[in-house]
């Protein structure tokens, strides 16, 4: 079992033949992803690794029955590549995109709980889904990964990659690990990923990466607290970030004296979450709350 | 981007908010043609304001009035190249390289003087933009938020309809404005979202709004800050607007490098792909004795030009004693960070800092012979704690 894709789930590429989008479609063509074509304006007609191009998503749609897709369209194009998959009738949208203006997802994200309620969205800025074995939509390095029990959060990437490989030896796996993203508006946030864990039996325990900026860790801690079923570890990077300073990603700042790390790291703890000073320990925690000592 | 108080009111002003208008000079005789243009009888008075990023400016002797020509020269030769130390400075200050002249607004009239407080910023929590507003003006939100939570307002704002006339009223009303007076507060703040809205804004506050003698409402101050993401897609050319001045050279630099680089204070210089285990190194570095003098992120696309431009930006921070290299290869190969490495050796001739690489991900094992073959001298490492333990070790021997 897993959460949000499968061994089933077909992916269209939205900006299929541009270098990063050719690149990844391969990338996740050779990891066994069902990538079923991609979405080109003006390219509609021509293959692309062997697999259709269409002019518009409502045609790619139709002629794949896809239900995910995954966007590299540039920044400025990112909020209507969005809203284009959600009306073309994709449940799950992973957008890739880096550097999208902060009102345009504000917009796009009101319109998606107005309009298509039951789309989910990941991203901006994140390096997408993975379930190991079985699907990846996104850009992280695959053969990292082992399929397993443990379910992960992050709205970082290579430092999930980091977590990801500390799991792995420490001899466990994942069920689902999904980057949420590093902007201050982002499609699905902690919280929303935390309770499909939850609820996804294939999971056993949840890691949380979290880091500073925002309030988004607290707000699944208090979910947490209250809903909690599972083990949950959790990490927040930016213990040395000075306030006022965004560190790399747009939501990582600590502004107004809050979303600073150890009040984040303090009140998770209080919630009943494992929460680790060094993210060197983030593997052998797991291992420690599953009772499976590496 | 964070702009001054004088390009801010220069863009409110355009989009028809009335602000408290002056002149920016650089010196003290520009200071004095710039009073004589504001009041030509020459009587005054006149306010002087640093033009700094950062706010609290006025306790910390940054806002000054002059009451004659003459004071204005002297006080403008007292502000310009002063250090500024206010609570958002930090310790360190900053220097004054520019003021701002104004006339006075809080002249004499029919009507009580008052200050406000309204700011524009986005609500993360709740994804939307939210309104703040205070009938304390002049004074830190955060002094009353902690103190009278009950005086302020919050009106949060659907980002497809906007400021609606009705929210701008009801914080007209709970600033107690009525008449004249009422009817410019709504017009300012309906024209302020707009303001806000088309410009990209992650932030804008009035602090004060003033209500004038005869109830006009201006803005006597104004903080403006363009998001990031937004700027170079629909904002390209308020970016020759960015004050250098305000920034530490090495980042400068590294930013016309398209580096993610922020200078910290410690003396452990790092490199590492992907905001998140960028701030992670940073914390394990602090977590094994040492601090790291840096945040940088490399990014995705990182070649080899941006990684020996990394280096050069490293080494020229006189507080790093050890680098740290952490890449975990995704995007980015390890092995063409190792050739990275190869080259900036080669562009700089000598790296004088003990060097930690560690090199985890696609690639590492062909990253690792490279390294191995190239005959540096390079402290490997293969796990996080191994290397932030080799970086204390490296620290020990430096300070030794």
């Amino acid at each position: 079992m897993a959460i949000l894709v499968d061994a089933h789930t077909k992916v269209l590429v939205q900006g299929f033949t541009g270098k990063e989008g050719t690149f990844h479609a391969q990338q996740m063509l050779e990891y066994g992803t069902k990538v079923v074509g991609g979405v080109t304006p003006g390219k509609g007609g021509q293959l692309h690794l062997g697999l259709p191009v269409f002019n518009t998503m409502r045609e790619a749609v139709e002629a794949t029955q896809a239900d995910a897709s995954i966007i590299f369209v540039p920044a400025p194009g990112a909020a209507d590549a969005i809203l284009e998959a959600a009306d073309a009738g994709i449940r799950l949208v992973v957008a890739i995109t880096d550097g999208v203006p902060v009102r345009d997802m504000l917009r796009v994200k009101h319109t998606l709980q107005s309009d298509y309620p039951h789309v989910r969205l990941i991203g901006p800025n994140c390096p997408g889904v993975i379930t190991p074995g079985q699907c990846k939509i996104g850009i992280m390095p695959g053969f990292i990964h082992r399929p397993g029990t443990i379910g992960l959060v992050s709205r970082s990437g290579t430092l999930t990659y980091e977590a990801v490989h500390q799991i792995s030896q420490v001899g466990l796996g994942q069920s689902t690990c999904v980057g949420i993203g590093g902007d201050p508006i982002v499609g699905s946030k902690h919280i929303d990923i935390v309770q499909l864990l939850m609820e996804d039996p294939g999971t056993e325990a949840i890691v949380l990466i979290g880091e500073i900026g925002g309030t988004d860790e607290e707000i699944a801690g208090e979910w947490i607290r209250n809903h909690g079923t599972k083990p949950v570890v959790a990490f927040i990077a930016g213990q040395t970030a000075p306030p006022g300073r965004r560190m790399g990603h747009a939501g990582a700042i600590i502004a107004g004296g809050k979303g600073g790390a150890r009040d984040k790291m303090d009140f998770l703890a209080k919630c009943g979450v494992q929460v680790v000073e060094s993210p060197a320990e983030i593997g052998r925690t797991v291992a420690r709350v599953l009772g499976k000592a590496a | 981007m964070k702009l001054h108080e004088y390009q801010a009111k220069d863009l409110l002003k355009q989009q028809g908010i009335p602000v408290a208008e002056g002149h920016v000079i650089t010196s003290p005789d520009q200071a004095i043609a710039a009073a004589r243009a504001i009041d030509p009888t020459g009587k005054g008075p006149w306010v002087l304001k640093a033009q700094i990023h950062a706010g609290g400016r006025g306790k910390a002797g940054g806002v000054k009035l002059a009451k004659s020509i003459d004071e204005v020269q002297t006080l403008a030769s007292q502000m310009l190249g002063m250090k500024l130390i206010t609570p958002q400075t930090g310790p360190q200050g900053k220097i004054v390289h520019k003021l701002y002249i104004t006339g006075d607004a809080f002249y004499p009239g029919p009507a009580p003087i008052r200050e406000f407080y309204i700011s524009l910023t986005l609500d993360r929590a709740m994804g939307r933009d939210v309104l703040i507003a205070s009938a304390e003006g002049g004074v830190e939100i955060e002094e009353v938020a902690a103190t009278r939570p009950d005086a302020i307002l919050k009106l949060h704002i659907n980002p497809l309809m906007g400021l609606m006339p009705y929210q701008a009223r009801q914080v007209a009303y709970k600033l107690g404005l009525s008449g004249e007076a009422f009817k410019n507060a709504v017009d300012f703040l309906v024209k302020l979202y707009k303001a806000y809205d088309s410009l990209d804004a992650s932030l804008l506050e009035i602090n004060p709004m003033l209500k004038t003698s005869d109830d006009k409402i201006i803005a006597l101050d104004a903080k403006l800050e363009i998001e990031d993401n937004a700027l170079p897609i629909r904002h390209k050319s308020l970016e020759d607007w960015r004050d250098i001045q305000e920034e530490d050279p090495l980042e400068t630099e590294a930013r016309e490098a398209n580096l993610s680089y922020v200078k910290l204070d410690g003396n452990v210089g790092c490199m590492v792909n992907g905001a998140g285990l960028a701030m992670a190194t940073m914390d394990i570095i602090k977590l094994a004795g040492g601090w790291p003098a840096n945040f940088l992120d490399v990014g995705g696309g990182a070649n080899v030009e941006r990684i020996a431009k990394a280096f050069q930006i490293l080494l020229k921070d006189p507080g790093v004693k050890v680098i740290l290299i952490n890449i975990f290869g995704g995007i980015v190969q390890c092995d063409r960070v190792a050739h990275g490495i190869l080259q900036a050796y080669q562009l700089i001739g000598h790296i004088p800092a003990p060097m930690v690489v560690r090199l985890q991900g696609t690639n590492a094992d062909v990253a690792a012979q490279i390294l191995r073959d190239s005959g540096l001298p390079l402290i490997p490492a293969v796990e996080l704690w191994e290397a932030a333990q080799k970086v204390q070790e490296a620290l020990q021997r430096v300070n030794a």
